[in-house]
């Protein structure tokens, strides 16, 4: 290999120190840390599709007539914006599968920070100290939601069009500044001409860039911090297990890359998604049945069903209906998520750092409320459809609505409840998943019994590791660092001794039983020839220390 | 089929083929040493110490950051759109204004049968997002009319803000059988026989009236515009 690059880089930048760290670095291993990768893979799609969209997209309500490919829409007046999103699925070449593409990834982003959301609340990942990435997120989460909404409204069809009306009967509806407010957004009295220029260059430049700086921020603090793990063989809270950054980690995160790309892929091109022209143009004093927003706006729209009539007046103002459901309820929601590392610890008073997580059914109570909370917006989101739901069960419309308003204050707590119960019942006892002993009954010559208490079962150690993983070792690059500055006469700790202590869990005699002995220890698993083979995320001891040992001989 | 192709294969050689550890890496303290942090307070203090000493300097330049920031933002969000003053109290009917349809045609009295529905605005704004009213011509007869609101409806005919006091969406879907109109967005009815009262779902006020009369031709006018905002509410109304 030629090691040229790497000098004249190292001799300029120096950056020999940084990469070494960065290549060695280790990424503990659960599905469950995906789902922030696929939300950052999607926003790298939504990227990409969405420059070529902007190719061929005008942002214009100026009329023009219609004389595409869309044979129904002939000759029929329509907006530029709306004639330009037909153009660029009908007559630019992967033009349908970009835009289909780009919805689809917008939906499963934001379905990606959710659930990472929630992987985050349930484990506990948010305590010290990272509360401010739990911070970063949270603004990441509200940023996708407006901008998929505005990405939503651009094509000026009927549905997105009244969806903007209602989105500027929201902003009339904040206390004193609301009229301003809407009238500055709009330029004017709704619907003007400028809303969809205006959320295009939000929606393209704005947003965008403020996502790019907050992710960048995200990645580095997260990177900075190092991931949290769950609790297992040799996990403490002042190491990392797991695999390395070069070349176990990058091949599996580059790769996941593509397989969700793929999958996205797959849905633009397979599943139809907004098809605008069956929608058709959005003109003001036209509606259509069954009016639906993307599935993350679904919990506001429920909410402004549900909330009652309830108008204030007084003292010549008011305070509208829709301000409760739609613009106190997000505030509130995304203040209390905000705020919850804090409230979390106004109640616990734990004010030390965390690397290890928890299991979420070992912390009840904020599992519980966790689940609560979620039961309490899923409701939402299937109110959102009452009148879809009346339809297709044959109910009354007034029976549907109120039967939301009773099941909002009913299934939260019940579920919350139910959680709480189930999350006491299967907490991990204190001793799980520690080897047992078994006694050993003898009986002498003369008849006599005596017990012994034996060494640990393999059976039951081979379950322990399977369930917890191999025992860890430090990289064999960073043992060599480690061993050369010590000979230097630099005093470092030594890493691989303060370690020893805590990791060995499993108890002596199961460590010399094959005849590697400890010596065994010290060979990376799953290095070529060391019998890593393909079924061995969690080698068992017993094999591997035989195969290693007719390695070394 | 390109793009999983590559997934898969680079997540297996990721997974199967190269070492997979579990390696251990101690996690360094992300606290600084207590030596550390009092120098840098200590040199935050120098630099500051060295802006106090020339304070009068330093608010001078607060004051003209800030003034410039006035002065830059003012013009910006002026620019963004004007004030709503009236706009929101007024739409574009007038007294005698003429309703039109959609494509600008006149609405005689003759043209609506019994049960009949039509989207209409005044003369001269057509398509009109704010002024947008529903006419209807109810198939019986015995309407409740609000207090001052007897000459509102000749021969039968009513006429409604089209515009939801919800959430503002077109209340577009009328119910023959029943006399009610309904907002598919938000699922609020209208009655249309009792002064579009709200009988149900999240609306908190009834549709605007607009007065109608029959000229000497034959064609329906507004005695006058709305008597009320239409529309959602807001925080100037009362």
């Amino acid at each position: 290999m030629n090691y040229k690059p790497i000098d004249w880089a190292d001799e300029r930048l120096g950056i020999a120190k940084f990469s070494r760290k960065s290549l060695n670095k280790i990424f503990p291993d659960h599905w469950s840390f995906m789902l922030g990768e696929i939300a950052m893979y999607s926003f790298f799609v939504l990227l990409g599709t969405g420059v070529f969209l902007t190719l061929f997209f005008v942002p214009s309500t100026a009329d023009t007539i219609y004389h595409g490919s869309y044979a129904p829409l002939d000759g029929h007046v329509v907006s530029q914006a709306y004639a330009s999103t037909l153009n660029l699925s009908f007559n630019v070449r992967a033009g349908l599968v970009m835009r289909q593409m780009h919805h689809w990834a917008a939906n499963v982003f934001v379905a990606a920070i959710v659930v990472h959301l929630l992987r985050i609340f349930f484990t506990g990942a948010f305590r010290k100290p990272r509360e401010i990435n739990w911070l970063i997120g949270s603004l990441l989460l509200m940023m996708a939601i407006l901008e998929g909404f505005l990405g939503y409204s651009l094509p000026d069809d009927l549905i997105s069009g009244t969806g903007i009306r209602i989105a500027y009967s929201i902003t009339l509806s904040i206390p004193v500044v609301g009229s301003y407010l809407a009238s500055f957004l709009f330029g004017g009295q709704f619907p003007g001409n400028s809303i969809i220029p205006r959320f295009y260059t939000i929606h393209i430049l704005l947003i965008p860039a403020l996502m790019a700086g907050l992710l960048g921020a995200h990645l580095a603090i997260m990177w900075h911090q190092k991931h949290t793990q769950f609790k297992g063989k040799g996990r403490t809270e002042n190491n990392v297990v797991g695999v390395a950054m070069w070349p176990a980690y990058a091949l599996q995160a580059g790769g996941f890359f593509f397989l969700t790309a793929a999958v996205l892929a797959a849905l633009g091109g397979l599943v139809q998604i907004n098809p605008i022209w069956m929608y058709g143009q959005y003109i003001p004093y036209k509606v259509s049945y069954a009016v639906q927003p993307d599935w993350y706006m679904g919990w506001l729209d429920g909410a402004l069903r549900l909330f009652p009539s309830w108008e204030i007046t007084g003292f010549g103002h008011m305070i509208p209906t829709i301000f409760f459901p739609a613009v106190l309820l997000p505030g509130v929601t995304f203040g209390l998520l905000m705020a919850w590392p804090w409230i979390e610890r106004w109640f616990t008073k734990d004010y030390e750092a965390h690397n290890l997580l928890d299991n979420p059914r070992d912390s009840a109570w904020r599992t519980s409320i966790g689940v609560g909370v979620m039961a309490f917006y899923m409701v939402l989101f299937f109110a959102s459809s009452t009148d879809v739901l009346a339809n297709a069960f044959s109910l009354s419309l007034n029976f549907v609505l109120w039967a939301f308003r009773v099941l909002i204050f009913v299934i939260p707590p019940v579920a919350a409840y139910v959680a709480y119960k189930v999350a006491r019942e299967a907490s991990s006892a204190p001793k799980a998943g520690k080897p047992r002993k078994a006694m050993v009954v003898f009986r002498s010559p003369e008849g006599e019994y005596s017990a012994e208490e034996s060494g640990p079962r393999l059976e039951v150690d081979m379950k322990f590791s399977a369930l917890h993983g191999s025992e860890p070792k430090p990289l064999p690059e960073e043992a060599k660092l480690h061993g050369n500055e010590a000979e230097g006469g630099v005093t470092l700790e030594n890493p691989a001794s303060s370690r020893s202590s805590v990791t060995a869990v499993i108890p002596q005699e199961i460590e010399e039983q094959p005849d590697g002995g400890s010596g065994a220890n010290q060979v990376p698993r799953g290095t070529p020839g060391a019998g890593g083979g393909l079924f061995s995320p969690h080698n068992w001891k017993m094999p591997k220390g035989r195969k290693d040992s007719e390695e070394e001989k | 089929m390109t793009l999983g192709g590559l997934g898969f294969g680079i997540v297996a050689w990721g997974k199967y083929l190269v070492p997979q550890g579990p390696y251990v890496q101690d996690r360094e303290e992300l606290k600084s040493s207590a030596s550390e942090r009092e120098v840098l307070i200590e040199s935050l203090e120098r630099g500051s110490k060295l802006i106090e000493r020339r304070s009068f300097l330093a608010k001078l330049l607060g004051a003209s950051v800030a003034a410039f920031g006035v002065i830059t933002l003012f013009p910006f969000i002026r620019s963004l759109g004007p004030q709503p003053k009236k706009m929101l109290f007024v739409t574009n009917w007038k007294k005698g204004s003429a309703l039109v349809r959609s494509d600008g045609t006149k609405v005689r009295a003759t043209d609506l049968e019994v049960g009949g529905i039509l989207t209409v605005f005044p003369e001269g704004h057509a398509g009109g997002a704010i002024s947008q009213t529903v006419l209807i011509r109810p198939s019986f007869q015995d309407i409740v009319t609000k207090p001052g609101r007897e000459s509102w409806g000749p021969q039968g005919y009513l006429a409604y803000s089209k515009v939801c006091t919800h959430a503002g969406c077109p209340v577009g879907l009328y119910q023959e059988l029943t006399q009610q109109l309904l907002c598919p967005c938000h699922q609020s009815l209208f009655d249309v026989m009792t002064g579009a009262n709200p009988v149900f779902g999240p609306a908190p006020r009834p549709l605007p009236q607009l007065p109608l009369e029959i000229d000497s031709q034959g064609y329906l006018r507004a005695q006058a515009g709305y008597d009320e905002p239409i529309g959602p509410g807001f925080w100037e109304r009362a």
